[in-house]
């Protein structure tokens, strides 16, 4: 009996003042990007108690397929759809919501902190071997890699590494697993996005003198990063239209986008196409 | 109703009961036949499922086959991508021999130790540890193998981690020796009393017996154990994922990191777009799973049909 009065007055209240957003949206893609799609949802949610999201993770390329399909009604990729085949990236529309940094990263015991990209290249392509080589101790280096489909590999690879493929190397898909390998792992080295490079376990790596930090990211200087893409089959319309809105908003860009280590896409002074040409 | 029954005479009262079991006859054969084609229709459309997924790579794709099968060279992103998946079916063979190599011995031993040393005790000891075994889930098991089996690994190695087909072969020989232990305990304890009895009376002593009579009226089905074991160390895609390092090349020694068919499919199905020819490359290697699993079902009724006692 109270309840229905309750929500009877809290029906009036929203129909007297700005509309609250309402209905239901299934998100799902990139499991990197779960994490800042989610706690935008929840403060969403929070601001708008009729609106129900649910964010799924599990991986770019399913949330691009569920999209397509029309199984779900955003999906989150960590590449741009062109870079995907077999998706009509015609028929979707690619909303950039954050940007990604990304740094290789060492073992702080290598002894190094700074070094060129091509010296990058040849660690990567297993032209050199040892640390001692780039005056750090003499430690072999490891490599860890992620799968061939991944997103953030793709990354690494198109602007660190000029599209040089990577030597063998363990492989692992999570970046928490990627980061335990490498802390714990003489002469390790890896890739993480640079929401993983909060504390000293592992050493993120200048490139040309270049730190990978978020205002050289912004300014172009620092080359290896990525937009987190939203995608929507189709203009955005309803619900989704307004979550995506709230999220590209300064509010969150300053907030929870900053908090959780990416850069919001307001600050890039730089922009990319899908072909990685950077103006 | 009840005062009807009450009034109902001696013979009434037995038809209408054998009326009654008619009608539930009826009606627990048809609750159990729908089980078994439901049981039936999902393994079927299973394999047709898969069979067709599977075989796109090949027929849609223009993936050959032989070069699937025997190229050593896997490097689906790449612009000249090349699908050979040979260093994967040989990593998963190489791990699955290897764990059944190591749990085999152990477990038919466990299972004569249960059975003939010490059926008493042993039993009591060893039943709950199996159990136990069993109920431990793969994710724990490829944790514990990545916290301590890995660094401790990493020791015997001049560099790197410890990740090695070593370490997955160590985690799935403990995963499947409960299989092999339970399975090889039944058949140990099923043999009749007759043959024990017979070879003592022979004068035989314990071991004798055990290894002259018992072992071999057994060994069909202490094989069909081995080869049930051997199957689920095939399938198992997530400990090993977390130890065995995946990676593309072939191993040249059990210390150095591999890849398996199940941990190159989990690691990149969610990354791959439906009907691409990377994911119908993955629908491929599942198919490859499934025949392997056929094959072991074949061994597995060979070696049944061998069964002597």
């Amino acid at each position: 009996c109270g309840n229905a009065g309750e929500s009877k007055k809290s029906n009036s209240d929203s129909a007297k003042g700005e509309e609250k957003a309402s209905g239901s949206l299934t998100i799902s893609g990139s499991s990197a990007m779960q994490p800042l799609v989610l706690a935008a949802a929840e403060k969403f949610m929070e601001e708008n108690p009729d609106a129900d999201i649910q964010v799924q993770a599990g991986g770019s390329g399913t949330g691009l397929s569920q999209v397509s399909e029309g199984a779900v009604q955003i999906g989150n990729s960590d590449v741009f759809a062109e870079e995907k085949e077999g998706i009509d990236a015609k028929a979707l529309v690619d909303h950039q919501v954050a940007v990604v940094g990304m740094a290789a990263a060492v073992n702080p015991d290598a002894g190094v902190k700074d070094i060129s990209k091509d010296e990058l290249k040849k660690i990567f392509t297993g032209k050199i071997k040892n640390w001692k080589e780039l005056g750090g101790k003499d430690q072999k280096i490891t490599l860890v890699n992620r799968p061939d489909s991944s997103g953030t590999r793709a990354t690494f690879v198109k602007y660190a590494l000029d599209g040089a493929e990577p030597a063998e190397g363990i492989t692992e898909d999570s970046s928490n697993t990627v980061k335990k390998i490498i802390a714990d792992t003489p002469g390790a080295i890896g890739y993480l996005a640079f929401s993983y490079l909060t504390d000293d376990k592992v050493t993120a790596l200048s490139i040309d003198g270049v730190k990978p930090e978020a205002k050289n990211v912004a300014t172009g200087e620092y080359p290896i990063w990525a937009y987190q893409h939203s995608y929507t089959k189709g203009e955005a319309t309803g619900l989704a239209k307004e979550f995506l809105d709230y999220l590209k908003s300064e509010d969150i860009q300053k907030s929870i986008v900053t908090d959780q280590g990416y850069i919001p896409v307001t600050d890039m002074k730089v922009t990319r196409d899908a072909n990685g040409k950077q103006s | 109703m009840i005062n009807n029954r009450e009034n109902m005479s001696v013979s009434e009262r037995l038809i209408s009961s054998r009326q009654n079991r008619q009608l539930d006859e009826v009606r627990g054969r048809m609750i159990v036949t729908a089980c078994a084609l439901i049981m039936i229709a999902a393994s079927v459309a299973i394999t047709i499922f898969l069979g067709v997924k599977g075989l796109q790579s090949f027929l849609v794709n223009g993936v050959s086959p032989i070069e699937f099968l025997t190229s050593l060279n896997w490097n689906p992103t790449d612009s000249d991508p090349k699908y050979g998946v040979l260093p994967f079916i040989f990593g998963s063979f190489a791990v699955t021999i290897l764990s059944a190599l190591i749990a085999a011995p152990l477990g038919i031993a466990g299972a004569i130790f249960m059975t003939e040393i010490a059926p008493n005790w042993g039993k009591k000891v060893l039943q709950p540890v199996i159990e136990l075994l069993v109920g431990i889930p793969s994710v724990v098991y490829g944790f514990i193998g990545l916290t301590v089996l890995v660094p401790f690994i990493a020791q015997f190695k001049s560099s790197g981690t410890g990740h090695s087909l070593l370490a997955g072969t160590i985690v799935l020989s403990v995963m499947i020796l409960p299989t092999i232990t339970s399975i090889s305990a039944d058949a140990m304890a099923s043999l009749p009393k007759s043959l024990r009895e017979g070879s003592y009376a022979l004068g035989a002593t314990r071991w004798q017996t055990i290894r002259k009579v018992l072992v071999p009226a057994a060994f069909p089905t202490l094989m069909t154990a081995v080869v049930l074991g051997m199957a689920r160390a095939f399938g198992e895609a997530l400990a090993v994922q977390m130890v065995i390092g995946n990676t593309r090349v072939l191993p040249e020694s059990p210390f150095d990191t591999a890849g398996t068919l199940t941990t190159i499919i989990t690691l990149n199905m969610g990354h791959t777009t439906y009907g691409s020819v990377e994911n119908n490359t993955l629908w491929s290697m599942g198919l490859v799973l499934l025949v392997m699993s056929f094959l072991f079902i074949l061994l597995i009724r060979y070696l049944s049909s061998r069964r002597k006692v």
